[in-house]
């Protein structure tokens, strides 16, 4: 991956690392690995499967259920394994009356109140991630605007502003203001004069007037023009109301060290820019769509435990999770396999050599997801906080405020915790109870409200989550550039699908695309292999 | 019929809640990306327990998370240190997150408790030839 600059990914990363050290380096690894765009086909068809030739599907998540669909299209007869009791896996909404039971077995009732949701896996969907919306498009399957950016919620250190947050709003305008204003005065100061010619200089400080809201003398500071960006202390009225009154700017010092414009970018990256949508209703809509496409050919409460395969056909032995401990085979021609490679690494899998330590080289994130019922939408209701995330250096690291229902009496759920890295781990550690506590009380740094307006909660640790030990396929780059290729080939009669087997890990579009792209390929070698006889 | 998995994990469930290893309330958060816990005991209940769980007893779901107690695997030292400074399956590395200390510390500590007694013990050194830092 290069960006315009011609500077390889690699070199950056390692300048990340020399100028900011290991960790920055390491957080900027987990953006960087998200950010290749979608290939998707619009037209995607196959036809003219050979008469009677069979394809299992391992797993009914969106990879295994979007093979389903299109394979049988093509004209083949298909089988899906599935553990769970219904569709969907990573693409997953708990609602109240839900139970879960984690890896350990705590088990959780979801106690929200009727249309109120958390989607514990993927929750957004980017406008670039066109086999998502197109799949969404042609099930009917509804959307709506995910707000991935809110200028009015909050950015949050506990080492600055005395710990009290500031409004994305006034630290995106103060930063810009007096990022203009010190680049003004290097113009000014004849710093650039080598840089850019006279005439430029002109030019680029009308562009910092405008871009950083500078007043006439070039300079950030309380007023009209600040006040447009980053707000009013009064705001203005009607009739005899009072008039409206500038706010103070953020000191350029405080700010900088606050670290709080890092929050910033999120927003402005490729894979959250706007547009960016949800399904109404949860996340899990989409895998509902699917489902009644394929629901007929799934079997539910499958748990996989041999993958075999000769010349001849594959054989995968399952046992009932719901019933007899006895083993079951299912046989077919072949084998489409989108578990997790979490799981599949220990089921003993008939493939090459290269292909069982690729399948081994993938590592899963650690991910906790906290959603908080609250008997009010106090921060609709006190803040006009409508949607959006909130971002804080607290180990909750987000609060994310539902893209739906606003101005609705009653009960709201909000995203209490999105945590990654050692946070991730430490929440998952504990019982889920404690995580839900541990929500509450560092989210009460954010909004007063908490103590007073919390109801219930439910917390999801992605390495609890029975069905995938782990949130995602955790590549680097030499694991990529080790073992990618091999586990995308076709092994035998077996091809792998999934995020893992994507540039897009993480995220619903690249299981889609992987599956796509995977059955394509199965689908010309098998008619190849066909005509070859 | 019967639910087996729904059974174990309940029978499981109530066990950990009858006899937890460490409370709750004495797990703590790290700051600046990097753990902070530094005993063996503190290290291995806030990350191994995610997934080899509180008595190492491991979990199964559709995949399974390896119980450590009584483990023969752990017989060799090089082969936690493999495993936590490296990962391999769906393990992941700790590398970034934890130094060579931290790592000879938690491995011994499970090398020394859960019906292990390997007597020698790993130092930072021994780590260090296996995560090559």
């Amino acid at each position: 991956m290069r960006d315009a600059t011609g500077m390889s990914r690699r070199n950056l990363l390692g300048w990340i690392g020399k100028t900011a050290g290991l960790a920055a380096m390491y957080q900027a690894m987990d953006s960087l690995a998200f950010a290749a765009e979608s290939n998707y086909d619009a037209s995607f068809s196959l036809s003219g499967a050979p008469k009677g030739a069979k394809v299992l599907v391992l797993g009914a998540g969106l990879a295994g259920m979007t093979a389903a669909f299109e394979l049988r299209k093509a004209g083949y007869e298909v089988k899906v394994l599935e553990y769970n009791n219904k569709a969907g896996g990573r693409c997953w909404t708990l609602r109240g009356g839900d139970n879960y039971i984690e890896l350990g077995g705590a088990i959780q009732n979801c106690n929200f109140d009727k249309d109120l949701y958390l989607n514990p896996g993927p929750w957004r969907i980017p406008y670039h991630h066109h086999a998502v919306l197109s799949y969404c498009k042609r099930f009917g399957v509804k959307l709506e605007p995910f707000v991935q950016v809110n200028y009015n919620a909050l950015l949050h250190s506990s080492k600055a502003f005395g710990g009290k947050p500031q409004s994305i709003r006034a630290v995106q305008a103060d930063y810009q203001g007096h990022i203009a204003e010190l680049l003004g005065k290097c113009v000014n100061q004849h710093a650039l004069d080598q840089a850019i010619s006279l005439e430029d200089r002109e030019k680029l400080l009308e562009s910092l007037r405008a871009w950083g809201a500078l007043d006439r003398g070039d300079t950030y500071t309380k007023s009209l023009e600040s006040s447009l960006r980053r707000g009013f202390s009064v705001d203005a009225g009607g009739g005899l109301m009072p008039i409206a009154e500038h706010s103070e700017v953020m000191d350029r010092k405080a700010l900088i060290d606050s670290g709080l414009w890092k929050y910033l970018i999120d927003g402005q990256s490729y894979e959250f820019q706007p547009s960016i949508f949800q399904p109404v209703g949860g996340m899990d809509m989409i895998a509902q769509a699917f489902a009644q496409q394929v629901g007929d050919v799934i079997l539910y409460n499958a748990r996989v435990t041999r993958i075999q395969q000769d010349k001849n056909g594959v054989k995968v032995t399952w046992t009932n999770t719901k019933g007899s401990v006895d083993s079951q085979t299912e046989t077919a021609d072949w084998c489409v396999c989108t578990l997790p490679l979490s799981i599949l690494s220990q089921i003993p899998t008939d493939v090459s050599a290269p292909m069982k330590a690729a399948i081994r080289s993938v590592p899963y994130a650690a991910s906790v997801k906290v959603g908080l019922q609250f008997k009010r939408r106090f921060w609709e209701e006190d803040e006009h906080i409508y949607g959006g995330i909130s971002y804080t250096d607290l180990p909750i690291a987000k609060i994310s405020y539902p893209s739906t229902g606003y101005s609705n009496i009653g009960k709201g759920v909000l995203l209490g915790a999105y945590a990654w890295g050692p946070n991730a781990y430490e929440f998952t550690a504990m019982s889920p109870e404690e995580r839900v506590r541990k929500s509450v009380e560092y989210g009460s740094q954010i909004h007063k409200q908490y103590a007073q307006e919390f109801d219930n909660g439910i917390a999801v640790s992605w390495h609890r989550v029975p069905w995938t030990n782990g949130c995602y396929g955790l590549w680097s780059e030499e694991t990529r550039a080790l073992h990618y290729n091999t586990l995308c080939q076709i092994d035998g009669r077996i091809v792998l699908a999934g995020e893992h087997a994507s540039y897009i890990p993480a995220w619903q579009e690249g299981a889609i695309l992987s599956a796509l792209d995977a059955i394509k390929r199965l689908h010309s070698h098998i008619v190849s292999s066909q005509s070859n006889i | 019929m019967i639910d087996n998995f729904t059974l174990i994990s309940v029978a499981l469930g109530a066990g950990l809640l009858a006899m937890p290893a460490v409370a709750d309330s004495q797990l703590t958060f790290s700051v600046d990306r990097h753990f902070n816990e530094k005993s063996g005991e503190d290290l291995y209940h806030a990350i191994c327990q995610d997934c080899h769980m509180s008595q190492a007893q491991g979990a199964q779901g559709a995949g399974t998370y390896p119980a450590l107690t009584e483990n023969p695997k752990l017989a060799a030292a090089a082969y936690p240190i493999f495993m936590v400074a490296n990962g391999l399956g769906g393990m992941p590395s700790f590398k970034a997150y934890l130094d060579d200390d931290q790592i000879a510390t938690v491995v011994n500590y499970v090398r020394g408790n859960f019906g292990n007694h390997y007597p020698d013990v790993v130092s930072a050194l021994d780590v260090k030839e296996i995560s090559h830092r």
